[in-house]
């Protein structure tokens, strides 16, 4: 793919800014290389790009994760609304209003449902407004009403990861970053996500949503931008993305060449090859 | 019958106290991955500090036992901040190592501040009994127990209900996915060190009561208290007190009627059937009775 950023629309006010930043894991793996990408307020940012190309370690850079992965940001920084966060840590980043849902769902299989939601709201102070946040998340999700009393580890694919969604809003985020939350789940229930972080931004909350499901980010979002090998290799609206020919034949599997496989049964191809090695 | 309950009774404090020390080695292993070999040294310091309290500053025992007891909170999460926390990233080999070695030095601080000489804990209990039927209850253990039960209860409680207990059980499942939640680890590695040092406190408290009864190695209960750990499976808090339990009236049961079945054994088999018990168990269940299969991260 061409280093050619597509247009650059007008967007509201900043609400997370990365810029230059790179990352290493271990003293010696260059793994971002100079990363730049913005949030406006209000906005969902798509963010794409094949196994390994640095998402996930974006998003740790972001909300302070990469230390327990000996990762360090090298260069650049991380604002939100404006003020530097690269040097905090993750409890920290989270009370600014940062809030993820980890790649794999990451949810605490032995707690409970309830429980889970209520590590969530960890770093929340006031009784009420836990309270009240509780009863939004349950509004949402409200598969998990019945379930709150579920060890969570039995749940589905599926509601185990509104139950990782949940836990993230219960923080009350300004920001929420989502990394991919479609991953081995069932279409339908895809579309259920889908649909709830459209209603979740619709409350205010302004998203990053990394995916390999490019469909239904660009979908949703408002911009999006693409990744590889450490590198912002595309940005732009999201509509003008959807019809740009390089996405269209790696990630969406649209393509003359009849004989070339999606992208997504790459990925699990790659995955199988991995749990083997 | 009466023999059997009399040794049930003494089972069961004996039990109380390696359930507290258990809980305490369950409770920093599931947040740090570590086995804390300088639990025997917090529990003398703890029973130590009681005493100090009690009969050096003059504090009436209750007083004294609960001031020691929270020194002792203090001083395990201290040793956490100060020293372990400077070994994260280290191999475990390495922080088991310093832990043994913190356990040389607490051992060393007691004998040169108290001395080798049996000391009187100052305890109201002494050798007082209460006779129900044909057993004979000694006061020290029937507050052992019943002392045992609350702070257990009390414990369980916490880890279940509150916030930070709740926290605890996220941070052992799951360290970097609590930390993505803002709940910090150091903290909770913190607590964890500080309620085991209350717990080993406490044990120490229970273990030196009684005439001459408060010596430097009353540590060495630690080492018993470690197959009853690895009873109940190492990452278990209930298995941690069920084990203590186990190992304890084993332990009774074997004193007494070792003579009528098995007196070819040796006369010190008692020390060693906690181990017998533990290699048993271990043969038929390899993680303890509720012990995960997966062992986790430092
Ligand atoms: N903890 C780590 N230590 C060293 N290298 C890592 C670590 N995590 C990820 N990497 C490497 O960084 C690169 C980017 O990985 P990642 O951020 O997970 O990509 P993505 O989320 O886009 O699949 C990969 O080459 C991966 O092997
Ligand atoms: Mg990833």
């Amino acid at each position: 793919m061409a280093a050619a950023p597509a247009e650059a629309p007008a967007r509201a006010a900043e609400m997370l800014t990365v810029r230059n930043v790179e990352v290493v894991y271990d003293d010696l793996a260059l793994v971002l290389r100079g990363v730049s990408l913005e949030v406006g307020d209000g906005e969902i940012v798509a963010l794409l790009g094949a196994n390994g190309a640095g998402k996930t370690t974006l998003l740790r850079a972001i909300t302070g994760l990469l230390d327990i992965h000996d990762g360090r940001v090298t260069k650049g920084g991380v604002a939100l609304q404006g003020t530097r966060i690269e040097k905090l840590d993750p409890p920290a980043i989270v009370r600014r209003g940062i809030a993820q849902v980890m790649e794999g769902r990451r949810i605490f299989a032995e707690l409970t449902v309830d429980e889970n939601l209520r590590t969530g709201a960890y770093t929340r102070k006031g009784r009420g407004e836990i309270a009240e946040g509780y009863a939004r998340v349950l509004d949402l999700f409200p598969v998990l009403k019945d379930r709150r009393s579920s060890v969570a580890g039995y749940l589905s694919g599926g509601e185990q990861q509104m139950v990782a969604m949940g836990r993230a809003l219960m923080a009350a985020p300004k920001l929420l970053l989502l990394d991919e939350p479609s991953l081995g789940l069932a279409p339908k229930i895809v579309e259920q996500i889908r649909d709830i972080i459209v209603e979740v931004n619709a409350q205010g909350v302004s998203v990053l949503l990394v995916e390999q499901n490019a469909q239904m980010a660009l979908g949703i979002a408002n911009r999006g931008y693409v990744m590889e090998t450490g590198r912002i290799v595309k940005e732009g609206a999201a509509s003008a993305l959807l019809a740009d020919e390089d996405i269209k034949e790696f990630y969406l599997g649209i393509t003359g060449d009849t004989g070339r496989r999606s992208f997504r049964e790459v990925k699990s191809y790659r995955r199988k090859k991995r749990w083997a090695a | 019958m009466s023999e059997f309950l009399q040794l049930l009774f003494n089972g069961t404090a004996l039990g109380a106290r390696y359930a507290l020390v258990a809980l305490g080695f369950v409770i920093i292993y599931r947040a740090t991955g570590v086995i804390n070999f300088a639990q025997g040294g917090l529990l003398a310091l703890g029973a130590y500090l009681a005493y100090a309290l009690n009969d050096t500053a003059a504090l009436p025992f209750a007083l004294a036992v609960v001031g020691a007891v929270l020194l002792s909170g203090v001083i395990g999460a201290a040793t956490e901040r100060v020293v372990l926390r400077r070994m994260v990233g280290q191999p475990v080999f390495a922080v088991v190592m310093v832990t043994i070695g913190m356990l040389f030095i607490l051992e060393q601080t007691i004998t040169s501040i108290w001395g080798f000489e049996a000391l009187n804990l100052g305890d109201p209990w002494g050798v007082q009994t209460v006779r129900a039927g044909d057993v004979v209850l000694a006061t020290r253990d029937l507050w052992t127990i019943g002392l045992a039960a609350l702070v257990l209860a009390a414990f369980f409680a916490f880890f279940r209900f509150s916030k930070l207990g709740v926290a605890m059980r996220a941070t052992a499942f799951d360290q970097e996915a609590a930390l993505a939640q803002g709940i910090s680890a150091r903290r909770v590695f913190a607590v964890s060190w500080g309620i085991s040092g209350g717990l080993a406190c406490l044990a120490g408290v229970t273990l030196a009561a009684g005439p001459a009864a408060l010596s430097p190695g009353i540590g060495a209960i630690a080492l018993i208290a470690f197959p009853a750990m690895i009873v109940g499976g190492l990452d278990s808090p209930g298995g941690a007190v069920l084990g203590g339990l186990i190992i304890g009236i084993t332990q009774a049961m074997t004193t007494g009627y070792q003579d009528d079945f098995f007196p070819w054994a040796g006369s010190n088999f008692a020390a060693v059937m906690p181990y017998v018990v533990m290699v048993l168990i271990l043969l038929v269940r390899p993680y303890g009775l509720f012990g995960t299969k997966e062992v986790r991260r430092i």
